[in-house]
């Protein structure tokens, strides 16, 4: 099994790979094979799964559905010694392949600290069976082999001079100097020409290299942000039964934090073919949270507001955000996409049930002040806790179930509780003695 | 309790959702039952024959919630009573409507009985005298709406009861009982 000799890669309840505190996921390549070769106490065989390439790993996937047995497992780039590049004319016809030399350690285990004595190195190879970009996917994998972003995770978070180190490599291109040779002629307008070009390309390279910058820092402002959560995460769990008001203000600190942002959003350009699937599994991630807080329901629009402040600079488009949603039915994550009759879109937990709602509006409208003035949508927001606009569409479903009826005035939409049942057509003058209606009458006739 | 004239009005005339045309099917159902028997109850001790939709009905507002019925909402409870028979639209466009808190046939037996009562069997009488005559005071037939007493005697005529003619004088038709 790969378990024995791979670490296994920890999954979220959608499927998608946990991640490291500073990992970002950088490319996705689908049915991909990962084999080693043969060695006395080392063999990894992984038929068609997903291959995703962090900053930090190369994480393999089993397919969907997963076949019984099958797990995720990873290789750590540390653990990488060396990476072979092929490039033969073989792959004009066969699947494009990818090696590289892997330390195990004596164990037969893959290592992650490549320096432990007594290890060894063993060729694996990624056969790319499917469609993507084999190439970018190649010169991400060197890129962050070359990187060794892992190292960086062990210095001291402050200290700005391990950002700008990951960046500066890649600006040597644009320094190219005119020997000061005489041109003359046309080859020497064009030589000119090719000169004004360049320092106009270059200017914008740097431009660009302080939008870099930004994000950068902007990651680090992630990364600082889930760094005080956790702090405050287990200082509060010590603290115990202190000051009450303390606690209220620090989890309110910690919502906060919380919902700073995704370090690793998922992008159309790491995913490629795959984005709209691996969206879906880190959105199916991401609403747990905002789940919790509004009920166990929210509305798309709210879900979208928040998703894109928390991806921060990777913003995606309401259609990625519904193809992302309606991709649910296909995986096992535990919330669902819900269109009211209306045409309002929202989330909701599987586990969620009108029911619940239903009889708090029940409580709600046989109140004495309810009874009489009935309530209007936002009144309903306001107790229930939800959003107008939801609290509308739970009033309209109680409304179709025969629970309330409505009153359409220059005062504005209510609704009331449904009296109709109670009220005796053969006698329009009765009301019997128990029941919603008598209490109604009751209040009413009292007021 | 709320009145309207000398009419009581049952508690729910203060529940404001009976003022709005309910969506939902039962609801709506049980609704549009409720109007329809206040309607014909209404009609009945007031004496109203006709309701013109496009004038002012005591009924279908309630000033002290205030509340009024939709010309949408008046439509749909009249012409709920048109298909039981408890109703007819006088016109097209649905602007008049005639309330038959007593069938065609029920106001024929009423006028048979008025006859048998007064000893008409074989007389004669102007429709006139039917509904506002000397005998008539006191009964149901006082005042009756001409368009629905001349329903009930074309259906009395029809089963051979009586027979309309015209009189002498053009302002009145005469009723010749055969019963």
């Amino acid at each position: 099994m790969a378990g024995d000799h791979l670490p296994l890669a920890e999954l979220t309840s959608s499927g998608r790979p946990v991640l490291l505190p500073s990992e970002i996921e950088c490319s996705f390549l689908s049915n991909v094979e990962l084999e080693s070769e043969n060695s006395a106490n080392f063999s990894v065989r992984l038929k068609s799964g997903l291959l995703i390439l962090t900053t930090h790993r190369l994480i393999w996937l089993p397919p969907n559905p997963v076949p019984p047995g099958s797990k995720g497992c990873y290789v750590p780039l540390a653990a990488v010694s060396h990476i072979v590049s092929k490039k033969s004319m073989k792959s004009m016809f066969a699947s494009p392949r990818l090696s590289f030399q892997v330390s195990v350690g004596p164990d037969g285990r893959v290592d992650t600290k490549s320096l432990v004595r007594g290890s060894r190195s063993i060729v694996m190879t990624a056969v790319m069976r499917g469609k993507g970009d084999v190439d970018s996917f190649v010169a991400k994998f060197w890129e962050n082999w070359r990187g060794r972003a892992w190292e960086r995770d062990n210095e001291e978070l402050g200290s700005s001079s391990s950002v700008k180190s990951g960046h500066e490599s890649g600006s040597g291109s644009g320094g190219f100097d005119s020997t000061g040779m005489r041109m003359v002629g046309v080859a020497g307008i064009l030589r000119r020409e090719q000169e004004i070009w360049e320092s106009t390309d270059k200017s914008l390279h740097d431009a660009f290299q302080d939008l870099n910058a930004l994000m950068s820092k902007a990651k680090e402002m992630v990364m600082l942000a889930e760094k005080m959560r956790l702090k405050l995460l287990s200082g509060s769990s010590q603290a115990g039964a202190a000051n009450n008001e303390e606690m209220g203000s620090k989890e309110e600190m910690q919502d906060w934090l919380l919902s700073v942002g995704i370090i690793s959003p998922v992008t159309k350009e790491s995913a490629g073919a795959l984005y709209h699937q691996q969206l879906s599994r880190q959105l199916a991630d991401f609403v747990k949270f905002p789940l919790e807080r509004s009920g166990g329901m929210i509305n798309l629009i709210d879900i979208y507001c928040l998703f894109n402040r928390a991806r921060g600079t990777e913003l995606i488009s309401p259609e990625d955000l519904l193809r992302a949603c309606s991709l649910w039915d296909k995986f096992d994550v535990p919330v669902m996409l819900r269109k009211f009759d209306s045409g309002v879109m929202v989330i909701q937990n599987k586990s969620y049930r009108d029911e619940e709602v239903f009889a708090r509006i029940k409580t709600l409208v046989t109140k004495p002040d309810t009874l009489r003035m009935g309530i209007s949508a936002s009144d309903a927001a306001l107790t229930l806790g939800i959003a107008p606009a939801m609290a509308k569409e739970h009033l309209l479903t109680a409304e179709s179930q025969g629970l309330l009826c409505r009153d359409v005035s220059p005062d504005g939409f209510r609704f009331y509780v449904n009296l109709f049942p109670e009220i005796i057509s053969d006698d329009l003058y009765v009301v019997q003695h128990h029941g919603v209606y008598a209490m109604w009458n009751t209040i009413v006739s009292s007021a | 309790m709320q009145k309207l004239g000398d009419f009581k009005l049952p508690p729910f005339f203060n529940y404001p959702p009976y003022f709005t045309l309910q969506p939902v099917r039962d609801t709506r159902e049980k609704q549009i039952q409720l109007w329809k028997e206040l309607i014909l109850d209404y009609c009945k001790t007031q004496k109203i024959f006709i309701i013109g939709l496009e004038e002012e009905f005591p009924l279908f507002a309630n000033p002290v919630i205030e509340r009024s019925l939709t010309h949408e909402a008046r439509e749909t409870f009249l012409s709920a009573l048109v298909s039981e028979g408890r109703a007819e639209w006088l016109d097209k466009g649905r602007r008049k409507c005639l309330i038959l808190w007593h069938r065609i046939q029920d106001w024929a037996d009423i006028i048979v009985n008025f006859v048998k009562d007064n000893a008409f069997e074989d007389g004669v009488l102007t429709v006139e005298e039917i509904r506002s005559g000397i005998e008539s005071r006191g009964t149901e037939l006082y005042g009756l709406d001409r368009i629905i007493l001349m329903r009930a005697l074309k259906l009395l005529e029809h089963k051979g009861k009586l027979a309309i003619f015209k009189g002498t004088s053009t302002d009145d038709e005469g009723v010749k009982f055969s019963i």
